[in-house]
């Protein structure tokens, strides 16, 4: 249960659930018109995921975005024709007013972060839609867009704003809740779309924000257009973009049907992912079941198993389980990782990946799995991997090795059970550049910063075998007990892990994980999540006098104007 | 040798108490506006009436007899004045958390994006009412009313000149841009509307005008009331001097609708019945059509009060920006910080009252004292019936009858105050609010009287005249 909140007499906690579809939308509409979809965002006040809070003005709380990120992913996977989507209001006069205040008021720390980090994961995935999938986002601003709600234009790759005299982009959090734009905002104005600091300045000082010409001027919007002319500029702007797209205009979608998940008390159970919790020492065991049998042969094989496709299930399950445990099981605070099955099967899926990696969909499962994999790496948990015979770390899956914050391979075999022979991990294809880490660098790169030798020795071995000394060698791995140390040394690490401080273990991992060089991605996740989530903490934001708790009841802020 | 700045007077031009003949920047700015605003009148200000002289009240200042010069105008030559009630120089903050601090005559930095908000919303109510109205003309009752009309018209003007004054004297750069959207936006234009939806709806004829400036004009009171409370002591003195002008739109509107009583009165007289087909064939306005107008009206006027919970007007409250209705007057702690208020909700879809916390619920105090107001010339129109021996009273609907703002948006509510099926009150539209052959029967009536001593046969004449003239003085000349 995801503990979402602190005030006294509300909830305190609630099972989140991702999985959704379009028939239970309650707050978007997602239409399809040929190449162009329109994702329409009308929330309903009454709606909200946790009780509390109304959900006014089309402002948005998880549950609201959750159905969002479903929305991008079917529209990926299930309309290859889309070549254009717009994202906009179907309220009159009113775009959205962003995150619901009330509803961040009322929650607790740890939800208020992980509900920041899905939304900025779900804005990404947008950007990442425009730039690799042939599915650009294109924002159609029909009333004011405050905070979050500009922010959600941000993410897209064309914003048109309505020049009705009154509308305007704003991003009012620093003057009226004393917190930042939590989702990307101020990084995406100076980084993507190159807002002159001082202009970007004024707007997040401005509570009411920036409307018609200026907005334009400053590059806060793209186009702007008058009401009688707005609805065909949106049209106009969306059919020209889908037709520059690269997607097929009369391929057949794939069905996302709903994941197969079983909870049963510590156990969460997927197809080709299990979970078993260990609560007293506070990990989640995370097996991964590698494919059983080997890959269509061909193309249209590969379509024809659809969302049964070995690596695009795997994808879906890793991606719910991430979410399942980051939101639902909190104190699970390192995740341990093994794998199960054929190297070879594992290196054959890869293999097909490559061979037909400009084909729409296959992309789309390539581009899945890296953002699958960007999830695991900014999630807030130890990843501990261990490479045990009868695995198949290879290629996609040596990646959860290699995001690892510790990885042990048994040297040689277990003395008492030869069910498998000596574990081996294997290098293919897909470890040398299609799964990049948010800072835009694959996770060997990260691991060799300034080494290129050492990946040019890591590349020769592609293919092969690679047993424990092997791959320690290389770097690969960070220990390699024996059999006899091997128990004592996991249960070691383990313990002196669940030991440690939480908080000092994400701010550690989060720094070591991602050196080398930044992108605007890894500066939201990093740098502007860090000071957002300092800012939380602090008394000025979040205390019992602080300007998210008296927000709307008139009351006035009293700051401790001590600069730290 | 002084060099002289300019040559024009500006006390002449613009009468105004704010020392403008010697502030350098305020006159240019002014001056850059003006042409813009003139501009705006002709093109959108009352239609036609250029070269009419209007005998109208102008103020040029703010002393007892100062408010109320009249003469014979042509209304683009109107001198388009800026008068802030005298200054109390002791005034203090009378609520909110500067509760007892000096009033301020500056902006303070902390509140200036909400206050030059407040002042953008209420100055662009004053135009909008002007361009809702700028077809009245061709169909006047008589020369008295078209007096009032344009009366009415350059009062908003000059009420618009005063936000616009506010703007440009304390808001830099912001605030002349948004002194220049106020003429950029139209009342029901496609692209650039009003704020407010009331000001975009248009005002037909002449019935509806009356109960414009009877409902939605006292909207304009009671907020110019709050904002004459506020700690920003400009926009303080500004809005008290705006009330004396407010008061006489609400006197039309009210007297407005108590004439067309009168006569329907009469009328019901001469053809011996109250049947209201009689009564429309006798050339009156039914009592019934009257009641729908009053229900529209007022429904769409109580929607301007906004939500009945509100953490803006919470905001305002507490920062003081805006108070409430004669807070100086109400015997509380003027900080409302513990207490509560009764507020009508609908929850689950029923209607309730339920205490609030007071300071998330002044905008529905507001309404209270708004609804309470509106009461009072209800009254007296019944007044007119009851004295004609005619048994039909008026009524206002509930407060929930056809919102569209606040917990009833979407809940279907009877004039009596009872939820009903949406399809039912669908059903029912037509017997509370005015139809489409209710709206041509009134607009068939518009016909245009402007001989002195005549007037149409739907409204009575007024009891008396403007200034001590006679009501059939020749108030408008067309030349």
């Amino acid at each position: 249960m995801a503990d979402t909140g602190t005030a006294p007499g509300q909830q305190t906690s609630v099972f989140v659930d991702f999985a959704t579809s379009p028939a239970q939308y309650k707050h978007w509409r997602l239409d399809i018109d040929g190449r162009v979809a329109r994702l329409s965002l009308d929330v309903q006040e009454d709606q909200p995921l946790v009780p509390g809070y109304e959900l006014k003005l089309n402002s948005y709380d998880l549950g609201v975005d959750i159905e969002l990120y479903d929305a991008v992913q079917r529209l990926r996977f299930e309309h290859p024709e889309v070549g254009a989507v717009i994202v906009t209001s179907a309220k009159d006069r009113v775009f959205c007013a962003g995150a619901n205040i009330k509803m961040l008021g009322q929650s607790g720390h740890g939800f208020k972060v992980n509900f920041c980090k899905f939304t900025n994961e779900t804005r990404s995935s947008m950007e990442d839609a425009s730039a690799y999938s042939g599915q650009t986002y294109i924002c159609a601003i029909n009333g004011p867009a405050a905070g979050g709600g500009y922010e959600l234009a941000l993410a897209c790759d064309h914003i048109l704003l309505i020049d009705d005299g009154s509308s305007t982009v704003s991003l009012p959090e620093l003057p009226l809740l004393a917190v930042l734009p939590g989702t990307g905002g101020l990084t995406r104005l100076v980084d993507k779309r190159g807002v002159r600091h001082d202009h970007a300045d004024f707007l997040c000082t401005t509570s009411e924000g920036i409307r018609g010409n200026r907005a334009l001027e400053w590059r806060l919007v793209d186009q702007i257009s008058p009401r009688s002319a707005f609805d065909q500029a949106v049209v106009d702007r969306a059919s020209e973009t889908a037709q520059k797209s690269d997607r097929p205009t009369s391929a057949r979608g794939i069905e996302l049907t709903p994941l197969k998940r079983h909870i049963n008390g510590d156990q969460v159970r997927y197809e080709n992912v299990t979970i078993d919790l260990d609560r007293e020492l506070g990990v989640a065991n995370i097996l991964v079941a590698g494919p059983t049998e080997a890959p269509p042969g061909d193309l249209a094989g590969i379509h024809a198993a659809g969302d049964k496709f070995w690596p695009l299930a795997l994808a879906r399950q890793l991606d719910d389980a991430i979410l399942h445990l980051r939101l639902n099981e909190t104190e699970a605070g390192t995740w341990v990782f093994r794998t199960q099955g054929d190297n070879s099967l594992v290196a054959a899926f890869d293999d097909a990946l490559l061979q037909h990696a400009s084909d729409w969909l296959v992309r789309e499962i390539i581009l899945y799995l890296k953002r699958t994999l960007k999830r695991l790496d900014v999630s807030s948990r130890s990843l501990v991997t261990l490479i045990e015979p009868g695995s198949c770390f290879t290629g996609t899956l040596l990646e959860l090795a290699l995001a690892a914050d510790r990885c042990y391979m048994l040297g040689g075999n277990f003395e008492d059970d030869h069910s498998f022979p000596d574990a081996t991990v294997r290098l293919t294809g897909m470890n040398f550049g299609p799964l990049p880490m948010v800072n835009g660098i694959t996770r060997l790169e990260g691991r060799f910063l300034g080494r290129p030798e050492a990946i040019d020795a890591i590349r020769e071995k592609t293919g092969t075998g690679l047993d424990a000394q092997a791959a320690l060698d290389l770097g690969l791995v960070t220990f390699i007990p024996d059999d006899i140390d091997w128990a004592d040394e996991v249960r070691l690490a383990l313990e002196e892990r669940a030991s440690f401080s939480p908080d000092a273990l994400t701010g550690m991992e989060a720094s070591l994980r991602f050196g080398g060089p930044e992108t605007m991605e890894s500066k939201i996740f990093g740098r502007l999540s860090a000071w957002q989530n300092w800012i939380f903490q602090r008394p000025n934001a979040s205390g019992e006098q602080g300007a998210l708790r008296l927000y709307g009841t008139g009351a006035k802020t009293h700051f401790d104007k001590g600069r730290v | 040798m002084t060099v002289e700045h300019s040559n024009i007077d500006y006390s002449e031009r613009i009468p105004n108490n704010v020392g403008l003949a010697g502030n350098r920047r305020l006159q240019r700015a002014l001056e850059s506006w003006q042409p813009n605003y003139i501009k705006w009148w002709q093109d959108l200000g009352p239609d036609g009436s250029t070269g009419f002289d209007v005998y109208l009240r102008t103020a040029i200042s703010v002393e007892r007899d100062g408010w109320a010069n009249f003469g014979f105008v042509k209304m683009p030559d109107y001198r388009w004045g800026i008068f802030l009630a005298k200054p109390d120089l002791d005034r203090k903050i009378a609520f909110g958390d500067h509760l007892g601090e000096p009033a301020w005559q500056e902006v303070p930095g902390e509140y200036r994006a909400p206050l030059r908000r407040l002042i953008v919303t209420q100055g662009d109510t004053e135009p909008a009412s002007v361009e809702q109205q700028r077809h009245l003309g061709v169909t006047c009752p008589s020369l008295y009313d078209l007096r009032n009309l344009f009366q009415i018209n350059v009062e908003e003007g000059r009420h618009l000149w005063a936000m616009v004054y506010l703007l440009h004297a304390y808001f830099g750069r912001d605030g002349r841009e948004e002194a220049e959207m106020l003429l950029e936006r139209h009342s029901g234009d496609a692209d650039k509307p009003r704020i407010l939806g009331a000001f975009n709806e248009p005002t037909p004829d002449w019935l509806s005008y009356y109960m414009f400036t009877y409902f939605t004009d006292r909207d304009g009171k009671f907020q110019l009331a709050a904002l004459a409370e506020s700690a920003f002591d400009p926009l303080a003195r500004t809005c008290q001097f705006m009330l004396t002008e407010e008061a006489h739109h609400m006197f039309v509107g009210e007297t407005g609708i108590m004439r067309v009583v009168q006569r329907t009165c009469e009328v019901m007289e001469e053809v011996r019945s109250d049947d209201s087909k009689a009564v429309r064939e006798g050339g009156a306005i039914d009592l019934e059509t009257l009641q729908k107008y009053i229900n529209l009206h007022y429904s769409v006027s109580v929607d301007l009060f906004g939500q009945e919970i509100s953490s803006n007007a919470a905001t305002y409250f507490n920062s003081g920006l805006k108070g409430r209705y004669l807070e100086s007057r109400l015997d509380d702690d003027h900080r409302l910080t513990d207490s509560l208020w009764p507020v009508h909700l609908v929850i689950d879809g029923s209607i309730v009252l339920q205490d609030r916390p007071a300071l998330n619920a002044v905008n529905e105090r507001l309404r209270d004292d708004y609804i309470k107001d509106s009461q009072r010339g209800v009254d007296r129109w019944n007044a007119v019936l009851d004295s004609h021996g005619v048994e039909f009273r008026f009524t206002l609907p509930h407060r929930f009858f056809n919102r569209n703002i606040g917990t009833s948006a979407g809940i279907s509510v009877t004039p009596q105050g009872a939820v009903i099926p949406e399809a039912e009150w669908n059903a029912k539209r037509g017997d509370w609010l005015p139809t489409g052959t209710d709206q041509a029967f009134i607009g068939a009536l518009m016909n245009r009287v402007t001989e002195p001593g005549k007037i149409a046969a739907w409204i009575a004449p007024p009891v008396r005249g403007i200034d001590g003239k006679p009501w059939d003085y020749e108030y408008v000349r067309f030349n």
